[in-house]
């Protein structure tokens, strides 16, 4: 196996008699770009949270970098979300800045005099590569929907964290600035060494942008009480330049749920 | 033919239907104050604008020889005072509770009974305790608007951080954020303008408040005064101080959604709720 960066170890989470993954056991390497699929329902959402520090697993142990996962979100790992990802208050390059100022100012969390100003260079570098270098000084809600999922990534990469968590990212936008938005994350991850994990709904997406994907299902069905059996990842496809079209039966797995046009 | 719900009224028609009401009042007012007046020239019971106006002019400009002042600006400094302290310390208070409780689940296991329970007591029944805890002076009025206020503003802020999208938590721990700077960076100043909002929503009550210690126990203020002249249905005077302290009340509402405006731009940009 290739260098290990979080590994995932006969985890099970249950909320009292139901069960929402059983025996997930998976190993992501550093600098992958795994995308994660699955019905509604199927866990993937409860997965990112056990990595992000959301929620504990009730069984199993996750270790990142070899060492276990603190059951609390921590700035090891970055995240953006589907919305509400950046912080109203502040305008773009102050919400990128805010990482910056929080590790070098533990009491008040905010830097003064020649500290702010590298800290606002690092974010406004920051802002400029993700295409906002232009929208320095604009508050959240004056930001379009794709401009303000790029002041998201921007803002988790700026304490460079060992490993980005994208929760249905791009599930908000419309087509054609989605399309930009592939564009961009690619390119982080491959200009980074980045290793990602992201939840999508749409199949297309998960291979266009992955190296590897899960698709979570459920293994066993009672149709008697579907509660009782968990999800895990049923399909493991790495994938190369040549298999980058889904294969049929991972479409009929999403057969409920028609992936949203490209 | 259009419907009624899609007919909309442009700038001027909405002036105009604005104002339309208001005079309406002001006219039935002149003409029941004169149809009084012509049955009977010692009416006091709506007195025309004239006596107001001469009212006012001696209320505002005349030096009242027992007490040594002008009595309206004197009911008028006491009474600001007093409201202006307790909503101080009600802010201080809201602010400080309302963001424990609404940012920590420990905090609001732990107090939000206690709050809630506050919260149901009729604060004018608890009148008499602050008179007698308190004494007649100062402090019992400023503790009867704080006691008031206080426990409404603290639910509403504490509601108001506790509706910041847990998405915005956990991406400011993603950042590093300890608790503290998350109180500090994040929930304070998002806090802020909500703070300003829950103030001026009970500006209302902390006035009924005010009036009402003042009207049981004072020697001085607007409250004071009109339940002073209540006994001479002195409504000339009773009137224009109405009419004061609601302009008064305008003027401190307008200047929080000023602030409000001025210093948390954000929280009014399009898009914002």
């Amino acid at each position: 196996m290739k260098d290990v960066l979080l590994s995932i170890r006969d985890v099970w989470v249950e909320y009292g008699d139901r069960i929402v993954l059983e025996k997930v056991n998976l190993e992501i390497s550093r600098g992958s770009f795994v995308s994660i699929v699955g019905p509604s329902g199927a866990g993937k959402s409860t997965f990112l949270r056990l990595i992000i520090g959301q929620e504990a697993p009730s069984r199993g142990a996750i270790f990142l970098n070899g060492e276990p996962l603190q059951p609390e979100p921590g700035p090891d790992r970055g995240v953006v979300f589907q919305r509400y990802s950046v912080f109203p208050h502040l305008t773009a390059l102050e919400n990128v800045a805010f990482g910056l100022e929080c590790s070098g100012s533990m009491f008040l969390g905010r830097l003064f005099g020649k500290r702010r100003k590298a800290a606002l260079d690092e974010a406004a570098q920051m802002l400029a590569r993700v295409g906002l270098s232009h929208s320095l000084n604009a508050y959240p809600s004056q930001l379009s929907g794709g401009m303000q999922q790029r002041l998201a990534i921007a803002q988790a990469l700026v304490r460079k964290p060992r490993i980005l968590l994208l929760d249905e990212p791009f599930g908000a936008l419309d087509p054609g600035i989605r399309l930009d938005m592939h564009g961009l994350i690619d390119e982080l991850w491959r200009e980074h060494g980045l290793t990602i994990l992201m939840v999508t709904h749409d199949i297309k997406e998960a291979f266009k942008l992955g190296d590897r994907v899960l698709a979570f299902d459920k293994r066993r069905h009672d149709p008697h009480a579907p509660h009782r059996f968990g999800s895990s990842a049923v399909y493991d496809f790495p994938l190369t330049e040549k298999n980058r079209r889904p294969p049929a039966e991972l479409l009929a797995l999403s057969g409920a749920e028609p992936s949203r046009a490209e | 033919m259009r419907r009624l719900v899609n007919i909309r009224p442009g700038r001027g028609g909405k002036v105009f239907l604005g104002a339309a009401p208001l005079a309406l009042v002001a006219i039935g007012y002149v003409v029941a104050s004169a149809a009084r007046q012509a049955e009977n020239p010692a009416d006091k019971l709506l007195p025309p604008i004239e006596a107001m106006w001469s009212a006012w002019i001696r209320m505002s400009l005349e030096v009242d020889p027992v007490t040594g002042s002008i009595p309206l600006w004197a009911d008028t400094v006491a009474s600001l005072h007093r409201l202006i302290l307790g909503l101080g310390i009600s802010t201080g208070v809201t602010l400080a509770f309302g963001l424990v409780l609404g940012l920590l689940p420990v905090a609001r296991a732990t107090l939000g009974p206690l709050v809630a329970a506050i919260a149901v007591i009729p604060p004018i029944a608890v009148l008499p305790v602050l008179f007698i805890a308190l004494g007649l002076g100062e402090t019992a009025k400023v503790a009867l608007i704080v006691i008031g206020i206080t426990p409404f503003m603290v639910r509403d802020l504490a509601s108001q951080v506790g509706a910041i999208p847990e998405e915005q938590m956990v991406k400011a721990q993603t950042l590093g954020a300890s608790t503290w700077q998350i109180a500090l960076r994040l929930a304070l100043p998002q806090a802020m303008p909500k703070l300003l909002k829950g103030l001026r929503l009970s500006l209302g009550p902390a006035w009924v408040f005010l009036i009402a210690g003042e009207a049981i126990a004072s020697d001085v203020g607007l409250g004071y005064r009109i339940f002073l002249v209540r006994r001479y249905l002195a409504m000339d005077v009773i009137l224009p101080y109405v009419a004061w302290i609601s302009l008064l009340a305008v003027l401190m509402g307008l200047l929080l959604s000023w602030i409000s405006r001025k210093f948390f731009p954000w929280d009014h940009t399009r898009g914002a709720e």
